[in-house]
């Protein structure tokens, strides 16, 4: 289950966000804080995974506090979901 | 439909009534508002999972009052520079006013993000207080040691304040306080662009400009104390978010709807949301924001929100396009949204902030030109049948009191559908950049201030086609090429001085993209996928800056002009010719 979230999460972070389809994002790797994706950007990953995965993540929780990688938001959605 | 003009109304006129209008300053406006309306509200401040706060006259003046008299106390005197380095609310406004009621010079300067190290965040800062030499920093009691780290033995600074120990709130004697002593042509405060080049150049502006930008920038949007609201989420270092969104409303009694940045961007719809609250009636926005609105925003999130009331969305700072027009209103027009509504202005710092104003008596005039003759011949020439055309919107026409002309690159004035670079004289220019006299006298030609930006004139309306600089713009925010290239070249296996930036317009957001090109030694894929990852990390981290492409090239791709310089315009041209838009 988890592994299926972090594949979709990358490969929407890789295509939708950076526009680089043949990129890999490693799991652990700081997405928010390392600048990789852009707070214009944050608004997008929110609505892909509530679009994807019926879980909601409220627009005061998009930061780096709530979710840095791709690790701890597919935590995230598995609590929600 | 818009309410009629009535520009007798506006405060400034009423002012210039009065005998003393030659004497009059920010201060003497805010005594007048504190004297005659304490218990008007000026400023609705909206922040996420907080009720909204209303704030009169009177709690911002018994605020500001509370901050003046902490500087007066520490010895801080009437035209020294506060450089003030605080989160959008309350505390800032406090700070700010503060400072022009003891008639120091507020300068904010954008808060550090969680994406800036703070090392390179604390290297601009010893750059701006180098340049500016500030009597004092004001900022919050966990932000005070990277300030002081800053601040070296032989600086100008002697004092940091904290925002939670300064001297509360109280009814101020007017006559007491500094501010009300200053003479209009003092200067009243200090805009500067955000990076490392920007805070170089602080734009200084007197009393008198700001008070002659807003007497005829209201007159022309035909402002109403008793009907209009202002709705805003721009930020305050910004001079779009502090002259139109922050000091306009505030001086001339126009209440000012509040959100931050920082929430807008995570939640767009919290805008729509506050105008149909508010019944708001004008807001600033970039280019940029109407994409991000039509596209990012849940119909959920839009139950019940009614945006008849909204008579000004002003299209403004940076690049303007018909098509984020049409996609903003396509996507709001059920909600009560005027096409009228989505106007149009052409606006600078160094001018105050509006040069023009499109829109708001006639319709945004739309101009229909040849796109080669634009490209080739800088012309703009009727559009040819079979050949591409472009759709410009017109920036309207300039204010009272301002005067532009198109000159080419020897000074001389160009005729109508010319494109040159647009070049501007009125009575409400800076001062000079702060401390920078160098900068100032190249600024000018002939008494003309050359803007940098190329456009033409048709019957007075302005065109903006482009830039003369190598600034990009994103999101309305400037950003310099110069900067990130300093930061990519740090990153080992790129050449040093090999490398370029520039800006690419990408449609769908309706704004530029950052591209980077930079030449490594290095053809193998994972080398290359590692270093382009860290330049992305070192750009981000230096700047606040996200790269959209970076495309690493091997040894000489990129071009050098006779003396050696990276030509950005002759890379960015190779570029789009060598790998299209979408490549990565």
């Amino acid at each position: 289950m988890k592994s299926e979230i972090d594949i979709k999460l990358a490969s929407f972070i890789s295509t939708e966000i950076l526009k680089q389809p043949n990129r890999t994002v490693d799991p652990q790797a700081a997405l928010i804080s390392s600048g990789l994706i852009d707070s214009f950007s944050l608004i997008d990953l929110a609505l892909y995974v509530e679009d994807e995965f019926g879980v909601h993540i409220d627009d005061s929780e998009l930061n780096a506090s709530t979710f840095d990688s791709i690790d701890q938001l597919s935590d995230l959605i598995q609590t929600r979901s | 439909m818009l309410p009629p003009l009535i520009a007798s109304i506006n405060y400034l006129t009423l002012y210039k009534q009065g005998p003393d209008w030659n004497m009059q300053t920010f201060s003497h406006i805010l005594k007048h508002h504190f004297d005659d309306d304490p218990d008007r509200v000026c400023l609705y401040i909206l922040q996420t999972g907080q009720p909204d706060l209303p704030l009169t006259y009177r709690d911002l003046i018994q605020g500001a009052a509370g901050y003046a008299k902490t500087y007066e106390k520490n010895g801080i005197l009437p035209g020294e520079v506060l450089i003030l380095i605080l989160q959008h609310g309350i505390d800032l406004i406090y700070a700010y006013f503060g400072a022009i009621l003891h008639g120091a010079i507020p300068s904010i300067m954008p808060f550090l993000t969680e994406k800036l190290l703070p090392e390179r965040y604390r290297a601009d800062l010893v750059s701006l207080i180098s340049i500016t030499r500030p009597a004092g920093i004001v900022t919050y009691k966990e932000f005070e040691e990277v300030v002081r780290s800053a601040i070296l033995p032989e600086d100008s600074v002697r004092n940091i304040f904290i925002s939670g120990e300064v001297d509360t709130p109280f009814n101020p004697d007017f006559e007491e306080l500094n501010g009300i002593k200053r003479n209009p042509d003092d200067i009243v405060l200090l805009q500067h662009s955000s990076g490392t080049t920007g805070l170089q150049k602080g734009v200084a502006l007197s009393h008198q400009a700001v008070l002659n930008q807003l007497e005829s920038y209201s007159a022309e949007l035909g402002l109403m104390e008793e009907k209009d609201i202002i709705v805003s989420w721009l930020p305050l270092y910004h001079d779009m978010g502090l002259i139109a969104c922050f000091i306009l409303p505030i001086l001339l009694k126009i209440p000012l709807v509040l959100l931050s940045p920082f929430d807008w961007i995570r939640a767009p719809y919290r805008l729509l949301q506050a105008v149909s609250a508010y019944k708001g009636t004008l807001s600033w926005l970039p280019n940029f924001a109407y994409n991000f609105c039509a596209l990012k925003i849940r119909d959920r999130n839009l139950v019940g929100v009614d945006l008849s009331s909204w008579r000004a969305v002003i299209n403004c700072s940076e690049p303007m396009y018909l098509e984020s027009h049409f996609a903003f209103f396509e996507r709001f027009k059920g909600l009560g949204l005027k096409y009228d509504a989505l106007v149009t202005c052409y606006a600078m710092a160094e001018n105050v902030f509006a040069v023009t104003q499109g829109g708001i008596r006639e319709p945004v005039l739309i101009d229909e030109i040849d796109r080669d003759s634009l490209q080739m011949e800088k012309i703009a020439r009727e559009p040819q049948v079979g050949k591409p055309s472009v759709k410009l919107l017109s920036a309207g026409k300039p204010l009272a009191g301002v005067k532009v002309q198109i000159m080419n690159s020897e000074g001389m004035s160009l005729p109508e559908r010319k494109i040159g670079e647009i070049s501007i004289n009125s009575n409400c220019m800076l001062n000079g950049y702060y401390n920078r006299p160098d900068a100032t006298e190249k600024a000018f030609l002939n008494g003309w201030y050359l803007t940098g930006d190329y456009g033409y004139l048709v019957k007075d309306h302005i065109f903006v086609t482009g830039r003369k600089k190598d600034l990009i713009i994103v999101g309305g925010k400037n950003v310099y090429p110069q900067d990130i290239e300093q930061l990519a070249m740090e990153v080992a296996g790129v050449h040093p001085g090999r490398v370029v930036v520039f800006g690419v317009f990408n449609a769908e957001l309706g704004t530029e993209d950052v591209v980077l090109i930079a030449e490594v030694h290095t053809d193998d894929p994972e080398e290359r996928e590692r270093i382009s990852d860290l330049i992305r990390q070192t750009v981000t981290r230096g700047s606040a800056i996200t790269l959209r492409q970076v495309v690493l090239v091997g040894k000489r791709w990129l071009i050098k002009t006779s003396s050696g310089k990276i030509a950005r315009i002759a890379n960015r041209k190779k570029f789009l010719e060598d790998f299209g838009l979408n490549s990565s």
